[in-house]
């Protein structure tokens, strides 16, 4: 099937493009990206008014399966992902049993293989059952084909251990990806503390949890010579930690939330538990910082955090929550409303935020609209405004703190590899 | 009190949850009812009609004996009917939730829910996942609101009123319910509070609810007209913040010999139950300053107010 996607604005970042250009696919590939292109053989596509991009890559992703596929499965995930616009995910590796050997690994492909609706990567655990102890056979899970290692959701406490991981890596070329929270000081904590869980009488967890273990991250990083991404930077210290790290030349790259851009710890104050996340939500002064590191490139990516939990996981005492939210399906509504509205970020730099960028840390071959590249493609009507309704989500899990929010900017049409996967707002592949 | 305004105003509250969610009017109403309930308690027949035909539920996830004990006389001096349930709350535990509980109750068409639970913030969502009233009964570190009103209550009835007292708060602040709910009252009714704790039981941002904050009980004694002293509880937090409890008592325990320098009237309150030796020593928790048991005694009048007033939510209140 052939494609010729008309009149649209082409936004690509990779190779500097934001023109009034057409883009034909043909064989899962993008054949022609030029002014007036015409083929008779074709579906046309009329982008006009909308904005054309690379489609999204999420590098922060939470599929639950396999073992928790009452929350999600790697079917329902990457229907939330295309929904969203996202083409290509990266699925965390916290899974019952985690994914921290080839086996697991093997296992997942096959049901990616199977199941999967768009690009799905996986990332391996960094150490046996993510209990911090005993390094994974990094090199064994990177022929099986993951991409990054993570022990996301815990943090590596063992200082020489993860130095020997960063090391590991670093022979392996694989990028690490690190949760960071000083567990000793969150220590039970479920929300920011500040004055806010004073009076709600929540255990706070201070922002030293986090960016003291971004401390530590970079500095065994430029002990190792080696890379590291930190995840979910939430908080103003991270990030001045983060950009000093930059400067001074450490292999440091960085992701944060669509959550931690568009809310405040002045959010849990009802005990809602879809507030409750780890990091928690933090100040205004913090959302200032983060929107600013996004400008800058101190922060390079906009991952989901996509963290499906059921609603009777959820609709308990707030202590007794887990943590997370959905994502997928709100990044881009929340990024226009928080980042180009409030001309934050102009839509090339969302567009590198939210594809270009994760690519390259990732190391993938998406992200961009060259000639010859894969057909992701995604089609953006960055005005339209809609009611985000419980209903209308995709994925398995409902737990979102923006529900019944009016958002705008919203996903039209997307490919993967070249097929039609949404069309019209609707999505054309599988069954939901 | 302004009480010539106070019986005009409707109280439209269904729930109870803390002392946060009301305005000075609110409470002042509160106190009021309260008055009026309290000539009640000392009748020879201590027993009016005005929840006859009521249920009321003590549902407590926390073992509590003297606020359980209160809220049933309180609401059977109404002529409510009272059950008690006792739950184990557990988050690993397997068992109902806590919405599955409240509307499970409900359904047995019951009238009010007095809930006390050890994590913060449950009697806001239980409030908000049932049509019946819910009164908190003390939830986690968060509000224990009828603790606060029956301690207003008592100062008032001893100095005629609140506003413009100095009212100190002594002990564990960070992990007290019943130190929110006196700051959030107190300031609500204008007093001028401060707190008063080893500097690892002050909370964040606590300065923020609009009190003065001091580690040194010297200072939090002089030309205070009343003190609140709270029960010190030695576990997992508090432990790391102090070397030995007679460490403890040295630092912030209330003496007599710390009392003679203060105020001569000074009112001397404890939410009970007291560790003599440890935030107070005997002679003062049994002398002339302390209002301890008329505490206790106040508590069920103003628990009879709150129960009243929610279960009439909504209808004018002809006092």
């Amino acid at each position: 099937m052939k494609y010729l996607i008309k009149n649209g604005r082409v936004i690509d970042p990779a190779s500097k493009i934001d023109d009034m250009i057409d883009i034909i696919i043909a064989d899962g590939k993008i054949v022609e990206i030029g002014k007036d292109l015409n083929l008779k053989s074709s579906e046309t596509i009329d982008a006009k008014g909308k904005i054309v991009a690379p489609g999204f890559v999420d590098m922060h992703t939470h599929l639950r399966e396999p073992g928790r596929e009452d929350k999600e499965t790697i079917k329902s995930g990457s229907r939330a992902a295309i929904r969203g616009g996202f083409t290509s995910v990266v699925c965390m590796p916290n899974t019952e049993p985690p994914i921290d050997n080839s086996g697991v690994v093997k296992l997942v492909k096959d049901i990616i293989k199977k199941d999967a609706l768009c690009n799905v990567f996986v990332v391996g655990a960094i150490t046996q059952v993510r209990a911090g102890k005993r390094l994974t056979n990094i090199s064994q899970m990177k022929k099986e084909g993951i991409i990054a290692v993570s022990d996301d959701g815990s943090c590596i406490e063992d200082k020489s251990l993860m130095l020997g991981a960063l090391k590991d890596c670093k022979k392996d070329a694989i990028l690490l990806i690190d949760h960071c929270e000083d567990i000793r000081i969150s220590s039970g904590g479920v929300m920011n503390k500040s004055f806010i869980s004073t009076k709600m009488g929540l255990r706070g967890m201070p922002k030293e949890a986090e960016y003291i273990m971004v401390k530590r991250d970079i500095d065994l990083a430029e002990k190792a010579s080696s890379r590291i991404h930190i995840a979910h930077v939430s908080c103003k210290e991270s990030v001045e930690l983060i950009r000093k790290a930059k400067r001074d030349n450490v292999e440091v790259t960085a992701e944060t939330a669509p959550h931690y851009f568009a809310l405040t710890e002045e959010c849990c104050v009802t005990y809602d538990t879809n507030t409750k996340m780890n990091p928690p939500l933090r100040t205004k002064e913090d959302v200032e910082f983060i929107k600013k590191a996004l400008a800058d490139g101190t922060i390079d990516a906009i991952a989901t955090d996509h963290a499906p939990h059921t609603d009777s996981e959820k609709d308990v005492e707030f202590d007794f929550a887990p943590f997370g939210i959905i994502g997928l399906e709100t990044a881009l509504s929340l990024s226009v409303m928080e980042l180009i509205d409030k001309k934050v970020l102009s839509w090339p730099d969302l567009i590198s935020r939210m594809s270009t960028n994760p690519a390259k840390i990732l190391g993938i071959d998406r992200g961009n609209l060259k000639k010859g590249s894969t057909a992701d493609i995604v089609i953006i009507d960055p005005l339209k405004e809609y009611i985000y309704n419980k209903d209308s989500v995709e994925s398995k899990s409902k737990n979102s703190p923006f529900i019944n929010w009016k958002l705008k900017g919203k996903l039209c049409d997307v490919f993967v590899r070249g097929k039609v996967v949404m069309r019209d707002e609707s999505i054309v592949v599988g069954s939901s | 009190m302004k009480n010539n305004t106070a019986d005009k105003i409707v109280w439209a509250k269904k729930d109870l949850l803390g002392l946060e969610y009301l305005s000075r009017e609110e409470i002042e109403v509160i106190l009021y009812t309260a008055q009026s309930f309290k000539e009640v308690t000392t009748r020879q027949i201590k027993k009016v009609p005005a929840l006859r035909g009521k249920t009321v539920v003590n549902l407590f996830y926390e073992p509590s004996t003297r606020t359980r004990a209160s809220f049933e006389l309180a609401a059977k001096r109404l002529s409510a009917d009272v059950i008690n349930i006792e739950v184990e709350a557990s988050s690993v535990k397997k068992g109902e939730t806590l919405i599955d509980t409240g509307r499970n109750i409900e359904a047995l068409k019951i009238d009010i829910i007095v809930v006390r639970h050890n994590c913060s913030g449950a009697p806001n969502i239980l409030a908000r996942s049932v049509k019946s009233s819910v009164v908190n009964a003390g939830d986690g570190w968060h509000e224990h609101p009828t603790q606060a009103l029956l301690d207003m209550f008592t100062l008032k009835s001893k100095l005629g009123h609140i506003e413009g007292l100095r009212v100190s708060i002594i002990g564990d602040i960070a992990h007290s319910r019943v130190a929110r709910s006196n700051i959030w009252g107190m300031t609500k009714l204008v007093a001028e509070v401060t707190v008063c704790a080893p500097p690892m039981l002050i909370p964040e941002g606590i300065e923020k609810m609009g009190v003065k904050v001091t580690s040194d009980l010297d200072e939090a004694l002089k030309n205070t007209d009343a003190i609140n002293v709270l029960r010190m509880q030695f576990e997992r937090d508090t432990q790391k913040a102090f070397p030995t409890k007679l460490e403890y008592f040295k630092q912030y325990g209330i003496t007599d010999q710390r009392l003679k320098k203060c105020k001569k009237d000074i009112v001397v309150m404890h939410p009970g139950p007291i560790n003599r030796g440890i935030e107070m020593s005997s002679d003062v928790a049994d002398g002339a300053n302390s209002v301890i048991l008329e505490q206790v005694t106040n508590g069920i009048a103003v628990r009879m107010a709150v129960l009243y007033l929610v279960a009439h939510a909504k209808r004018e209140i002809v006092a």
